[in-house]
């Protein structure tokens, strides 16, 4: 299983669960997907679909206890990354993997400088002296677009905007070149234009160095715009698995196209927006039968019965559903 | 630099102080001047500097600091005796003068705080059981920090099973009464030597005194370890020490701070009781302790002995204390307002 077949991430049957008091909960339940080298693939799903659990499970960065990943193959480059001992998958983690996350007003050290935290990265990994690191760091901090990065470069995160704090974190992230970065919702918490100066940075970072991305979101418009492939998840399941182009043209399940429906249209006048009915179900207490049925407005009695098939559609498309077939036609695809 | 504040401004607009760092935000950029955002630091150190009590704490922990550091020296260089210097030349009955009297009983600037039984001047002998004081609240408080700071942070960042293993024990050693421990140890290992016994009060009041900061950091690395940038730097492939002391410690800074300065005076009263039973510092060496038990014996006939190491060492608690209260407030705001 070398990087022949072009994957450079392969994933196969990961099961996260974590023990509660409530019960197992299944966050990632069975999950198998892969990567190709410098693509960029999107995870989309509402919160507590199993996102974060299935990125964080990849750099076993899980909380354990509770968490605990319970079977499973993370294929990185040919290795099981769930086998290696803890000092070996250290040196991936942000070496060869980096994350970039959600909040950049917490994931930065209040009590330490700029310079310190990125150099910390290079000084581990690449055993830069302290200063080569620097002038390194110095050199990612212009990378990304911080002004006067050199006499930026020793202030501490406080004296930064949210959206230069998001550069930071990414000029830390890219700094050992990675083959592969997870950005775990890295726009959420940015104002509109910042965002999109942020997702261009990234991609245009990802155009220079060939690093394949992981796009955790639950914009749309986001992985419309960045992302090769897009998996769907809910309730620690993957729905749906497509190509961007097609998932949003010929989606083939009820929940995308509920999700896709929720997106709100400029220039629709002024209405009601569409939502999908009811919460996502508490992963705890899962019923037999399709997790989503309970909100599927064409629900049938074997969708509350029976768990349903992964159907494949085309070579590049899979849906979960029971009418995986019948919803793709309904889109205008053509099932092979 | 936009540094200067107007000195009237704090009457114009009452701004609390927890507003203060925003305010420092907003100043307006003169020109292309490049403005530095006010530290933390900086801005603790000027609301310590607001705070009256804090600051007369300061200034008297300052003096007594100072005037025990150099005092015993100045006083040999001046009227050349040292702290332990016993006349032998006199033959008066009474040796114990009153403050500013010579053996003639007239005015003399040589004895300001008077003399003890055996002759030895007061003053040098305050100042020095002032070294010893400070000394033994400042070594153990060190012991604390570097125990107790390393304990706790490893108990809070590894949790689970050795957490409670590693706390248990500090609430074993708590529950024990370890003021009787102490006197014990200290009697049954009582060491021939003054020095030797200031050695073992330093190992017996080190070794309870970090029990309550473990706790401290404990709880707020407790806190700390589920933030994010705690996860980012595990993503980055940061080991656990690296995190734990390069991460973590430093975020407790504050906390640490503001009860390392209150375990002083509280380090120095036990030491001062110790030595008031006897066990602790041993002549010809003093502490405040052992000179306030020296002075009660003959409370009624030579009050001196006891009054000045008496106000001396509770003016110097009172200050410590009044410092670290100052200093909490300083450090955290937030805390002072609930």
């Amino acid at each position: 299983m070398t990087s022949t077949d072009g994957n450079l991430l392969e994933i196969k049957n990961l099961r996260t669960y974590f023990e509660t008091e409530d019960g197992t909960v299944k966050a990632v339940d069975d999950i198998s997907f892969q990567l190709k080298r410098g693509e960029t693939l999107g995870i989309v799903g509402e919160s507590g679909s199993g996102k974060s659990v299935t990125n964080l499970s990849i750099i076993r960065l899980i909380p354990e206890p509770p968490g605990k990943i319970v079977s499973g193959e993370v294929i990185f480059n040919g290795t099981d990354l769930l086998l290696l001992p803890n000092e070996a998958i250290r040196k991936i983690r942000g070496r060869r993997i980096a994350m970039i996350f959600q909040d950049p007003m917490t994931s930065l050290n209040p009590f330490m400088k700029i310079s310190k935290q990125l150099m910390e990265m290079t000084q581990l990994h690449l055993g830069h002296t302290k200063a080569q690191a620097r002038e390194h760091a110095i050199r990612m901090l212009e990378t990304v677009g911080i002004p006067d990065a050199r006499m930026r470069a020793d202030d501490y995160p406080h004296e930064f905007s949210g959206g230069m704090r998001q550069r930071v974190m990414i000029a830390m992230a890219l700094s050992c070149e990675p083959e592969l970065l997870i950005a775990d919702e890295p726009t959420t918490a940015l104002d509109v234009t910042i965002q999109a100066q942020i997702l261009e940075l990234i991609k245009k970072l990802k155009h220079g160095t060939g690093t394949s991305v992981i796009l955790i979101t639950h914009d749309l418009g986001v992985v419309a715009g960045m992302t090769d492939h897009v998996i769907v998840m809910y309730a620690g399941k993957i729905f749906e698995q497509a190509r961007t182009t097609e998932l949003f043209s010929l989606p083939g399940n009820p929940y995308t196209k509920g999700l896709l429906r929720s997106v709100p249209d400029p220039t629709a006048e002024q209405g009601k927006l569409y939502q999908i009915p009811g919460l996502p179900p508490d992963v705890a207490h899962l019923k037999p039968g399709c997790p989503f049925a309970p909100r599927c407005d064409r629900a049938e009695e074997i969708c509350r019965q029976e768990f349903p098939p992964f159907v494949q559609l085309n070579a590049d498309h899979c849906s979960l559903c029971h009418f995986a077939r019948e919803v793709y036609s309904e889109s205008g695809g053509v099932p092979a | 630099m936009s540094t200067k504040k107007d000195p009237n401004h704090d009457e114009l607009i009452h701004i609390p102080p927890e507003m203060a760092v925003a305010e420092a935000d907003v100043r307006p950029v003169e020109g292309d001047e490049f403005v530095r955002g006010t530290s933390l630091w900086r801005d603790a150190w000027r609301r310590l500097l607001k705070n009256k009590l804090a600051v007369f704490g300061l200034i008297v922990v300052g003096i007594i600091t100072l005037a025990s550091i150099i005092g015993p020296t100045v006083i040999k260089r001046t009227f050349g005796f040292t702290p332990d210097y016993i006349p032998t030349n006199d033959t008066t009955l009474i040796r114990s003068f009153p403050p500013f009297r010579g053996p003639d009983g007239k005015f003399s600037w040589t004895h300001p705080m008077g003399t003890d039984n055996a002759g030895r001047d007061q003053l040098a002998r305050v100042l020095q059981g002032g070294q010893i004081s400070l000394f033994v609240g400042i070594i153990s408080t060190l012991v604390s920090l570097l125990i107790g700071v390393s304990y706790g942070a490893i108990a809070g960042y590894v949790g689970g099973r050795v957490d409670n293993l590693m706390m248990r024990v500090v609430d074993v050693l708590y529950s024990l009464p370890y003021i009787i421990i102490v006197i014990v140890l200290l009697s049954m290992f009582r060491s021939q030597t003054p020095r030797g016994q200031l050695i073992l009060l330093f190992v017996a009041l080190g070794s309870i005194s970090w029990l309550t900061m473990a706790r401290i950091v404990r709880g707020q690395v407790l806190s700390l370890k589920n933030q994010e940038f705690v996860l980012a730097a595990r993503a980055t492939g940061v080991s656990n020490t690296r995190i734990i002391f390069r991460h973590l410690v430093p975020n407790t800074l504050g906390p640490v701070i503001v009860y390392a300065t209150l375990t002083i005076p509280q380090i120095m009263l036990t030491e001062a009781f110790l030595s008031f039973l006897g066990v602790g510092v041993q002549a010809p060496l003093a502490s405040w302790g052992s000179l306030a038990a020296d002075g009660i014996q003959n409370i009624a006939i030579f009050p001196w002995q006891l009054i000045f190491p008496g106000v001396t060492m509770a003016l110097t608690l009172f200050s410590l204390n009044f410092l670290g209260d100052g200093l909490r407030d300083a450090l955290d705001p937030q805390m002072r307002t609930v």
